[in-house]
């Protein structure tokens, strides 16, 4: 079955343009596809980092003096939806998936490549109408999560707008997950065991299981929203009977999932990430496994302690109190067993091993307020503050941004064959790390002292910590600059990288850099220890 | 090998001392103005310590390795070739997982402490005024368990303020004004969108809800002016819906009460 696909789509490729106009059209080389998803997401990540700068602007003052009362609403939520289904949702599954997935599986391309470019070119309609919706009648402004009734009762073409694109993009979450799912189980090479794979195929088995699960659910909570708000039926209307509720149990179902499709697959970039730089073994590779599945199971079960202020009755509290509380032991346990990986090693400090210990400083602390926003009585005080958006953010953004971060410079000398500058990208992980850090810590105590998350304006008494947060933004935004530098002058003038600059043992470094349109020249090398640092294999190459 | 362990010992006392000397010293929160607040700070100082500790440990262990385990200019080759260690792999799955059980034990006491485990649908329960169980929560509302309460309030939000009733007084008031030491019942109902009533200093917080009933009861201990603020996003003046409780002594506010209401009812 394998053969008869790659064959078919062989021929295809060849009529396929090369160059650089074939990340401008329906290609279906996984690699292509893979930057495709990823330059796209980047561009989104700075329309939606454009508006985060907005909402520090407006915060740095306590009045609302900067930009009207309803367009900061909108900002915030496109921010928080752009930043979501636009850039870390696309980008840690489509971008580095698919560049990453079949070459890990021994495999041509992707189990579907048609279904595989329809998932990407569903993103930059969907993206780009959510953006132009600005310019409708005002953009959604119910928040990221468009509780009714506020959904309902708000302008509603932006509502409507904003419900369409996000059931495209979640439509292209399926399909990629579906393409995943059938890529890793059936498309791997012969001879190569599960237990074989590198730990990202693993994270992203679990991730495209969570999206196949969960994502029709808020597809068909959002359609309902939708006939509310158009058709006047009254399923989430408390004027008609429905009931508010019932919305969050839904809505919840598929978005605290969503945390660990944004969290899982940098769990697994950073696993392949420590191994290289740290010379190591992956510590645990099994528990490893067993863990991402943990995850996956608990992560379907826990998402009513977005609620605990909502209206749930005791026991549902404390189920989900120690539901959630329990996924720190599967979590743990990975961070646990990434600092035995760097424990003993020859590391290289350099910009991906800079980020990707970046990560674990950060997400420790975020988990740790996780653990502690689990508990009903400490969240039923934070909930909706900005303790909350401290939390979250220590987790997508000190978590997984860093990841995305760290995975480019690991990956880029692969997808260019160029090393990028390692100065520039010190200095960018300094800016962002020390910016990120002054941006949200301070954001705990703003929120347990009382300012909740989602306002203008706020007590005075909260400028002088606003201000330093509104700093820390600065720092994150104007860290994208030696960034993009970096990009450009390496792909201009970098320093030719070789095949395989860092000596790796996983799969994709075992061809060309770039590699070619079928990954590999001759057969896919059989790859059964991608970990093996310190053994005879690694001595070998 | 002794100075070795000497020093991971030193480095484990030093993270403990410093976590629980900040767990101790640093005070995070507002002022505690309820029953309530005691409680959930205690519950606060334990999870901040044991976070510090995780924190700070795990911190010291990465940087410590950037640091101890870097490649040298004339290093080449691999490090060991450790694939993992049973062993600790299991004390590092039953250490967190007793750590999360503890916790977990610990903050289902704080709530049953807080009243969150009372059943709100009993209207005896309410009748037995003198427990200093509180409870910080939510129930399906009945009438009748607010009208047998100490001091009942109806709360109504809307877009965008709150509005007190005080059913005893047959009057409306902008301004929540209780007497200290008394417990308070609130049923709260919300006449548009969702609302939260919070109070920082109380450490309570519920959502109101529109079509749905929700009771909060507290105790204020603290006599003073608190915010009250909304904090679910409720449309564009969400940042400006507050209001004030005014938690004074009985006699001001049976002055306060006096006042404004309508027909003549002693406490």
């Amino acid at each position: 079955m394998t053969i008869s696909i790659d064959s078919d789509d062989s021929n295809t490729k060849s009529l396929q343009p090369k160059g650089w106009i074939r990340y401008f059209s329906f290609s279906l080389d996984h690699k292509v596809i893979g930057i495709q998803y990823l330059v796209c997401g980047f561009l989104f990540y700075l329309i939606g980092g454009s508006l985060a700068s907005a909402i520090r602007i407006e915060l740095a003052s306590p009045m609302s003096d900067f930009m009207p009362r309803d367009v900061y609403n909108q900002v915030l939520t496109l921010h928080g939806t752009i930043m979501i289904f636009l850039w870390i949702v696309p980008v840690v599954n489509g971008a580095f998936g698919n560049y990453l997935i079949p070459f890990y599986v021994g495999a041509r391309d992707m189990a579907f490549p048609r279904l595989n470019a329809v998932a990407f070119w569903l993103i930059p309609p969907s993206g780009l109408m959510l953006v132009a919706s600005y310019f409708v009648e005002g953009a959604a402004q119910a928040g990221w999560t468009a509780y009714p009734p506020l959904s309902i009762t708000t302008p509603q073409s932006g509502q409507i707008i904003w419900i369409m694109s996000v059931l495209l993009l979640g439509g292209s979450s399926i399909f990629g997950g579906i393409n995943f799912i059938a890529t890793i189980i059936k498309l791997r090479r012969p001879g190569l065991k599960l237990m074989q794979l590198p730990m990202y195929c693993w994270a992203m088995l679990g991730t495209s299981l969570l999206v196949v699960l969960s994502t029709p659910v808020l597809a068909g909570t959002l359609i309902l929203l939708s006939f509310d708000i158009v058709a006047h039926t009254g399923f989430f209307n408390p004027v008609l009977g429905g009931n508010v509720v019932v919305y969050q149990h839904l809505f919840w179902f598929y978005s605290h999932p969503a945390v660990y499709i944004m969290v899982l697959p940098a769990f697994g970039l950073v696993s392949e990430i420590l191994p290289v730089h740290s010379r190591k073994p992956l510590f645990g590779y099994t528990t490893m496994v067993f863990s991402i599945m943990g995850i996956v199971v608990l992560g379907l079960v826990v998402w009513a302690h977005h609620m605990f202020t909502s209206g749930t009755p005791p026991w549902m509290r404390l189920f989900f109190t120690i539901a959630t509380a329990f996924i720190a032991v599967p979590t743990g346990i990975k961070f646990f067993n990434w600092v035995a990986t760097l424990w003993g090693g020859k590391i290289s400090i350099n910009s991906a091993m800079l980020f990707s210990c970046g990560f674990i400083i950060n997400f420790v602390f975020g988990g740790i307020t996780g653990v502690a926003l689990a508990q009903v009585p400490f969240d039923i005080h934070v909930h909706d503050t900005y303790f909350v958006v401290a939390h979250f953010h220590y987790i997508v953004y000190g978590g997984t941004v860093f990841i995305i971060f760290s995975s480019i410079y690991h990956w880029f000398p692969k997808v260019t064959g160029k090393l990028m500058s390692e100065k520039l990208g010190i200095l960018h992980f300094a800016i962002t790390f020390i910016g990120f850090n002054l941006c949200f810590a301070p954001q705990h105590w703003l929120g347990l002292n009382g300012m909740p998350r989602r306002v203008a304006e706020y007590d005075p008494q909260f400028q002088f910590v606003n201000q330093i947060s509104s700093v820390g933004a600065l720092l994150m935004a104007i860290s994208t600059i030696p960034f993009l530098v970096n990009i450009f002058l390496s792909i201009r003038n970098g320093k030719d990288s070789g095949d395989n600059p860092w000596n790796a043992l996983t799969p994709e470094w075992l061809t060309s850099s770039p590699p070619p349109v079928e990954n590999w020249e001759g057969e896919a090398p059989l790859v059964e220890e991608p970990y093996g640092y310190g053994k005879p294999i690694s001595q070998e190459n | 090998m002794l100075n070795k362990n000497f020093y991971l010992i030193l480095i484990v006392s030093a993270v403990f001392g410093i976590s629980f000397w900040i767990g101790f010293n640093v005070n995070l929160l507002p002022v505690e103005a309820s029953i309530n607040a005691p409680i959930y700070d205690e519950l606060f100082k334990i999870l901040f310590i044991i976070g510090l500790i995780i924190f700070i440990g795990m911190t010291i262990a990465v940087i410590y390795s950037l640091f101890k385990f870097r490649k040298r200019k004339d290093q080449y080759g691999d490090g060991i070739a450790l694939e993992g260690n049973l062993g600790l792999e299991i004390i590092w799955t039953i250490i967190p997982s007793v750590i999360v059980l503890i916790i977990g034990l610990y903050s289902y006491n704080i709530y049953d402490r807080m009243g969150g485990m009372k059943e709100l649908n009993h209207s005896h329960e309410m009748m037995n005024s003198n427990t200093e169980k509180i409870w910080a929560g939510i129930s399906q509302a009945s009438n009748n368990e607010v009208a047998s309460n100490n001091l009942s309030v109806e709360v109504s939000a809307m877009q965008f303020a709150f509005l007190f009733s005080y059913p005893k007084g047959e009057f409306i008031s902008g301004e929540l004004h209780v007497p200290v030491d008394h417990k308070v019942s609130m049923k709260m109902e919300s006449k548009d969108v969702i609302h939260a009533f919070w109070v920082p200093e109380f450490r309570i917080k519920q959502d109101i809800i529109p079509g749905q009933p929700t009771i909060l009861n507290f105790t204020p201990t603290k006599v003073g002016k608190y915010p009250i603020i909304c904090a679910e996003l409720c449309g564009p003046y969400h940042g400006g819906m507050r209001a004030s409780i005014i938690v004074e002594e009985e006699s001001d506010y049976k002055d306060w009460f006096n006042k404004n209401t309508k027909t003549e009812v002693s406490l």
